[in-house]
C-alpha cells in the first residue's frame, strides 16, 4: 500500500521540523532553487511598489520614448505616454500575483470540494458532480474567460472570479483519483468506526493525506492564473485602473517599429513569474514524491 | 460499440444544455435586457431591431420560456444575428472557420512532430548534456505568454530582419494565384504557427520525454533488455510505442486550450480566422457571436473528444469501449 506523501515527508525528515525537512529537499535541486529565487524577488517587487513608487504607474512621469539606460531616475524608461516602465513593472508584480493567488484560492476551492465530494460519496453525487466536471472541461478555459470577463465589465473582481471558475476542472479530477485511493484504506475504515463524522474525515484525515498532490497543482493554477490575467489584459480586457504586465506588452506591441523595449521589458516579467512558478511546482513534486526521489 | 455512441450522443445532449445553460445565465448576468446586451453598446442598435431582438429572446414571457426557446435556437444550430457584421453568427463563423484549422492543424502537426522527437532525444539522454537543454528550453517555452512570443517574433522576424510578412493571410494587392497563392500564405502562415506551435511544442516535449522515463522502468523493457534487444530498438518499438498514449489524450485535452491560443495568436498576426473573430466580437461587446463561438468551440470540443476515445482501441487494442 502507498503511503500518503504527507506522512512520508515528517517520517524521514532528520529529525528537524518536517517542513523544513521539505525546504533543505527543495533547495538541494537547482532549477528549484531558481525558482523559489526568482519568486522571492518578484514578490519582493511587489512589496516594494508602493514604498518606491507611492504615485499611481499610469500617471504621466516622464518624457515619451525614453530608452532604458538613458536617464538614471527611469532605468528601464519610459512608454509612449511617459510613464514609468519600471513603476509598471513593480505594481504588475503585485496585481499579476494577487489575481494569480486568488483566482487560483477560487479554483482551490471548488476543485477540491468537488474533487472530495466526489471521491468519497462515490454513486450518484459522483456521477453528477463529474458531468459537471466534464462539461467545464469542454468549453474551453480561456474563451469562458473571455467571455465572463466581457460581460461583466473588466475589473479586477471580476477578472480573478472568470478565471478561478474555469481553471478548477483538472484539480477536481486529481483530488477525487486521490481521495478514492483513501476511501477505503484503514485509515478512513478506523474513523468510521471511531464514529468520526464525514465532515471530520474527510476535512481531518482525508485532505491532508492528499496535501502534496494539492500543493503541486496550486503553484501551476497560479502560474496559469497569471498567464491568464496577462493574456485577458493583452486583449484589452485588463482592470482600466491598474497597470497590468499584459495590458503593458499590448501598449507596447504599437510602436514595436521603433521602439522595441515598450513591449519586451514587461513580458519577460511575466515568463519570469510563471518559470518561477512551475519550476517551483517541479521542485515541489520532485521534494513531495518519493517516486520522483528515486530518479 | 452502438451502446457507447448512445452514450455519447447522450453525454453530447448534456454538455450542449449545459452551455447552453451557461450561455443563458451569463447573458442573465449583464446589466440591462438580453436584447439590449445583444445588441451592444454600441447605441447603434435601431428601435426595430430590439423589438425583433426582445421578440425573438421573448423578453415579455417567464424565465423558464425563455430558456426553452434559447437552447431551441441552439439546436438547430441557430446562434443569432451579429448586428455589428450583419449576418448570422453561424455564415460568419463558416466563413472563418478555414482559417483557423489552417492555423491549428499546422501549428498542432509542428508541435506533435517535432514535441516528440525532442522528448524522444532528451529521454534517450535523461541526465545528459541534451537532456538539459532540451528540458530547459522545454520549460522556457511553456512559461512564455504566446502573445508575447508572437509580438517578438514579429519584432525579429518582420520588422527587423525584413524576412516575413507582419502579418494577414494574403498579400491581396498581388493578387496571387494558384501556387503562388499558396506560396503566399505559407510565407503569411510560419510566424502564426510557430508562435501557437511553441507552447504545445513544449507541452509535448516534456510529456514525452516523462512518459518514455516512465515506460523505461517497465518490466517488459527490462525483459527485452534482458533478451538482448538492442537500446535503438528498445526505444522506438518498446518504449516510444507505449509513451505515445498520454500524447493522444493530450491532444484531445489541448485542443480546448488551442482555441484559446488561437485568439491572442490570431489578433497578434491579424489572422483572420475565429480567433480573431472572437477578438473583434469582444472589441464590439457583440456578444450573440462571442457566445456563438464558445458554443460551437465546445462543442468541438466534445467532438474530438470522441475521435480521441476511437483512437485509443486503435493505438491500444487492449482498451475497450465502454
Amino acid at each position: 500500500m502507498a503511503f500518503p506523501d504527507s506522512l512520508i515527508l515528517s517520517a524521514d525528515g532528520t529529525g528537524s521540523h518536517p517542513r523544513f525537512a521539505l525546504l533543505r529537499r527543495l533547495l538541494r535541486r537547482p532549477s528549484a532553487l531558481c525558482g523559489l529565487v526568482l519568486m522571492a524577488a518578484i514578490l519582493a517587487m511587489a512589496v516594494l511598489a508602493h514604498p518606491l513608487y507611492p504615485d499611481d504607474p499610469l500617471d504621466m512621469v516622464a518624457a515619451p520614448f525614453l530608452h532604458p539606460g538613458t536617464d538614471a531616475a527611469f532605468p528601464l524608461g519610459s512608454d509612449m505616454l511617459g510613464r514609468d516602465l519600471a513603476a509598471g513593472i513593480f505594481h504588475g508584480a503585485r496585481i499579476s500575483l494577487l489575481i494569480g493567488v486568488v483566482a487560483a484560492l477560487v479554483s482551490l476551492v471548488i476543485g477540491i470540494g468537488i474533487g472530495a465530494l466526489s471521491g468519497y460519496y462515490g454513486g450518484r453525487i459522483d456521477a453528477g458532480l463529474m458531468r459537471l466536471t466534464e462539461l467545464f472541461q469542454t468549453i474551453p478555459p480561456f474563451l469562458f474567460s473571455l467571455a465572463i470577463v466581457a460581460i461583466l465589465q473588466p475589473s479586477i473582481a471580476t477578472i480573478t472570479g472568470a478565471i478561478g471558475i474555469t481553471a478548477w476542472p483538472g484539480l477536481a479530477r486529481l483530488v477525487r483519483a486521490e481521495v478514492l485511493k483513501l476511501r477505503h484504506s484503514e485509515l478512513v475504515e478506523a474513523s468510521i468506526s471511531l464514529g468520526a463524522s464525514d465532515a471530520r474525515i474527510i476535512l481531518l484525515h482525508i485532505l491532508p493525506n492528499v496535501l502534496a498532490p494539492i500543493v503541486v497543482s496550486a503553484s501551476i493554477l497560479v502560474a496559469s492564473a497569471i498567464l491568464s490575467e496577462s493574456s485577458l489584459a493583452f486583449l484589452g480586457l485588463g482592470d482600466p485602473n491598474v497597470v497590468s504586465w499584459g495590458g503593458m506588452v499590448g501598449a507596447g506591441r504599437e510602436v514595436i517599429r521603433t521602439d522595441w523595449y515598450v513591449a519586451t521589458i514587461p513580458g519577460i516579467a511575466i515568463l519570469a513569474a510563471v518559470l518561477a512558478l512551475n519550476l517551483l511546482g517541479d521542485g515541489l513534486n520532485d521534494a513531495l514524491n518519493r517516486k520522483g526521489q528515486r530518479r | 460499440m452502438r451502446r457507447y455512441l448512445r452514450r455519447s450522443l447522450w453525454q453530447i445532449g448534456i454538455v450542449v444544455l449545459g452551455i447552453a445553460t451557461i450561455n443563458f445565465f451569463l447573458l442573465h448576468l449583464a446589466p440591462g435586457d438580453a436584447a439590449e446586451v445583444m445588441a451592444g453598446e454600441s447605441g447603434a442598435a435601431t428601435a426595430e431591431y430590439m423589438a425583433a431582438l426582445r421578440q425573438q429572446f421573448g423578453i415579455d414571457q417567464p424565465l423558464y420560456l425563455q430558456f426553452l426557446r434559447y437552447v431551441g435556437h441552439l439546436l438547430t444550430l441557430d446562434l443569432g444575428y451579429s448586428f455589428r457584421e450583419g449576418m448570422p453568427v453561424a455564415e460568419l463563423m463558416r466563413q472563418r472557420l478555414p482559417a483557423t484549422l489552417l492555423l491549428m492543424g499546422s501549428s498542432t502537426a509542428l508541435a506533435v512532430s517535432l514535441g516528440c522527437v525532442l522528448g524522444f532525444m532528451a529521454a534517450r539522454r535523461a541526465g545528459k548534456i541534451a537532456d538539459t537543454v532540451i528540458s530547459t528550453l522545454a520549460l522556457l517555452f511553456y512559461a512564455t505568454p504566446v502573445f508575447w512570443v508572437g509580438v517578438m517574433l514579429v519584432m525579429v522576424f518582420s520588422v527587423a530582419l525584413d524576412w516575413l510578412p507582419i502579418g494577414g493571410m494574403t498579400s491581396i494587392e498581388a493578387g496571387y494565384r494558384g501556387w503562388a497563392l499558396a506560396g503566399d500564405v505559407a510565407r503569411h502562415l510560419v510566424l502564426p504557427a510557430v508562435t501557437l506551435g511553441l507552447f504545445y511544442l513544449a507541452i509535448y516535449t516534456r510529456l514525452v520525454r516523462a512518459s518514455m522515463l516512465e515506460v523505461y522502468h517497465l518490466d517488459f523493457v527490462r525483459t527485452a533488455r534482458a533478451k538482448g534487444v538492442r537500446p535503438w530498438r528498445i526505444a522506438t518499438r518498446h518504449v516510444l510505442r507505449n509513451a505515445l498514449l498520454p500524447v493522444v489524450t493530450t491532444l484531445g485535452v489541448q485542443l480546448s486550450s488551442i482555441l484559446g491560443g488561437a485568439v491572442l495568436v490570431e489578433t497578434v498576426f491579424s489572422w483572420p480566422g475565429l480567433g480573431r473573430l472572437a477578438f473583434e466580437a469582444l472589441f464590439h461587446r457583440d456578444l450573440a457571436l462571442l457566445l456563438g463561438i464558445l458554443f460551437c468551440s465546445s462543442l468541438v470540443v466534445v467532438f474530438v473528444n470522441l475521435a480521441v476515445d476511437l483512437i485509443y482501441t486503435l493505438l491500444d487494442p487492449r482498451i475497450e469501449l465502454s
